[in-house]
């Protein structure tokens, strides 16, 4: 059961946009999202929709892959879309006991509905196409500035890698130890919602004491080699601009532009 | 009474590009009583394998029988195949969350519906077997030594009174002394308790000296089931599987081969001494 979970959901392939730089995935996703909510009309639909097919082909993912990511947020967007549909007032074209349909809340529940499917397209095709290191390296550099501010961003950056890297150890923990107590005949899976809590606590507990174990070791074993925070540390893979950075960023600014000017 | 696996085969992966077999159409069968070594390189499907035994894990294909029934039957209640079958998994010590030992080790024989004073007679029982002292009952069982917490997690599994008992690399992250002391105190509760034990290792040292049937896997696949020196005849293609056979064997077959008369079957150190001391007439 635990091993549907996917999260650091990387997919790998060799593609022009698996090859961009964090940054400016991480930047053009950003653009992406303010660009679907610029424009008003459903020309801006068709232009937003066409991008992103065009950036998935590029990137030689599987349109399957992008659906299966929808689904976390299939019941936010039916009830979203409900809302909208219902709770519009305008031209009413559509009755029923006390619900009421107009034609702006059908224009608004697809728009929302749409921008909402869009949007996490958009952002998913980030996470497929950039390793979770990438993207947090990517992010430490785009969040630089708040240095100034005395934001620890290296930290929080080095503190982001380190937990999804422990996702996956983790998981795998919880599938030994819940082995290894259905061997001495726990039951996790009947039984109602108390007893199934109370079924948790020899998980838990043997989960807990063993991240705490893996935290220590980590973190004696990041002193030894001398790790004290990111001033003046160096990386191994500088992030660096190419041509293709500078190509993607003009298509994402003629996307904003198309968004603003479009009718 | 016995288990038999019949024909089973488990995937991982399954339906997916990273599809690969980890057990490929293994047959076996484990009769009562006896003491079996499980001998494979990592990765070669043991520990999958075992869990078969006690049906933590389903099989694709092939069906289990324990003592004639087949326990995918409807009517067939895991949980007594879990009792009467018991495995300590690799690192056991990782299992251990009751706030004292002596609770913690109670927790598989009130799952198993022992009434309790049962339970508790199964559980002092059990950590007098592991050799656990009184004084140490009511400590944490996280304040104890690595040894100590290990023999508590076999004690937990020991405790549900199991017919067969499967260890998965009891002896993994020990010094050489608390190897001993585990494989020691195995042997003693084969021999207390009647019950079968199956060793699971990558060690021929530990599985020669104690076992007397050793099933070799890789890949998934048995290559050879019999007892430990007919096994280790079959010293090369051992070596292919990146298994070795005990040094003192190697030591023996060696000094053979340069002349000397030995007994070329010795499996332990103390077969090998004596057989050196005899050939050179030491006393």
């Amino acid at each position: 059961m635990l091993r549907d979970i996917t999260l650091g959901q990387y997919y790998p392939a060799e593609s022009v946009i698996h090859r961009l730089d964090p940054r400016t995935k991480f930047l053009g996703t950003l653009a992406f999202i303010v660009a679907l909510f610029l424009f008003k009309t459903f020309w801006g639909f068709l232009l937003c929709g066409g991008f992103i097919i065009f950036v998935t082909a590029l990137a030689k993912l599987p349109i399957k892959f992008l659906i299966k990511g929808m689904r976390p947020i299939l019941f936010l967007l039916l009830f979203m879309m409900i809302f909208n549909l219902l709770l519009t007032p305008g031209e009413i074209i559509g009755q029923w006991w006390i619900f009421r349909v107009t034609k702006e809340g059908v224009y608004a529940a697809l728009f929302m509905g749409l921008r909402l499917v869009m949007l996490v397209f958009g952002s998913s095709i980030m996470t497929y196409t950039t390793t979770p290191n990438k993207l947090t390296s990517g992010m430490e550099s785009v969040f630089g500035f708040l240095k100034i501010f005395k934001v620890p961003v290296h930290e929080l950056a080095m503190m982001i890698s380190i937990a999804l890297r422990f996702i996956p150890i983790l998981l795998d923990e919880t599938n030994k130890i819940m082995k290894a107590q259905q061997a001495r005949g726990a039951d996790f899976e009947t039984g109602g919602l108390i007893k199934r809590a109370k079924a948790l606590v020899p998980l838990l507990i043997p989960l807990f004491v063993s991240a705490f174990r893996r935290a220590e070791e980590l973190a004696e074993a990041m002193e030894a080699r001398c790790y004290h925070g990111g001033k003046g540390r160096t990386k191994m893979k500088p992030l660096k601009y190419h041509l293709r950075d500078l190509i993607a960023y003009l298509s994402l600014i003629g996307l904003i532009v198309g968004c603003v000017f479009i009718p | 009474m016995s288990l038999i696996l019949d024909k089973i085969s488990y995937y991982y992966g399954k339906g997916t590009a990273f599809e690969t077999a980890a057990v490929k159409n293994i047959t076996l069968s484990i009769p009562d009583g006896e003491f079996i070594g499980l001998i494979g390189h990592t990765g070669s499907g043991k520990s999958t394998l075992i869990q078969h035994m006690n049906g933590l894990i389903k099989p694709e294909s092939g069906n289990i029988y324990f003592n004639g029934a087949d326990i995918y039957d409807k009517d067939f209640k895991l949980r007594d195949l879990r009792r009467k079958v018991g495995l300590v998994f690799q690192y056991p010590e990782h299992q251990l969350f009751e706030t004292t030992v002596i609770k913690d080790v109670l927790f598989g024989p009130n799952n198993m519906g022992f009434t309790k004073l049962e339970a508790e007679v199964a559980a002092y029982d059990a950590l007098k077997a592991v050799g656990i002292g009184e004084d140490l009952i009511d400590a944490s069982p996280l304040e104890l030594s690595g040894g100590q917490k290990r023999r508590v997690a076999i004690a937990g599994v020991l405790a549900c009174n199991p017919e067969i008992l499967i260890l998965d690399e009891p002896t993994a992250g020990l010094d050489p002394a608390g190897r001993t002391e585990i494989l020691n105190l195995l042997k003693k509760i084969h021999e207390e308790k009647k019950i079968t034990i199956i060793l699971v290792s990558h060690s021929m040292e530990d599985v020669a000296r104690y076992a007397e049937r050793i099933i070799v896997i890789d890949n998934g696949e048995i290559y050879f089931d019999d007892e430990p020196r007919k096994v280790f005849e079959h010293e090369d293609e051992l070596k292919k599987m990146g298994l070795e056979i005990p040094q003192c064997t190697q030591l023996v077959r060696k000094l053979k081969k340069c002349g000397f008369d030995v007994d070329e079957d010795c499996l332990t150190v103390e077969e090998t001494l004596a057989s050196i001391k005899e050939c050179f007439g030491i006393n």
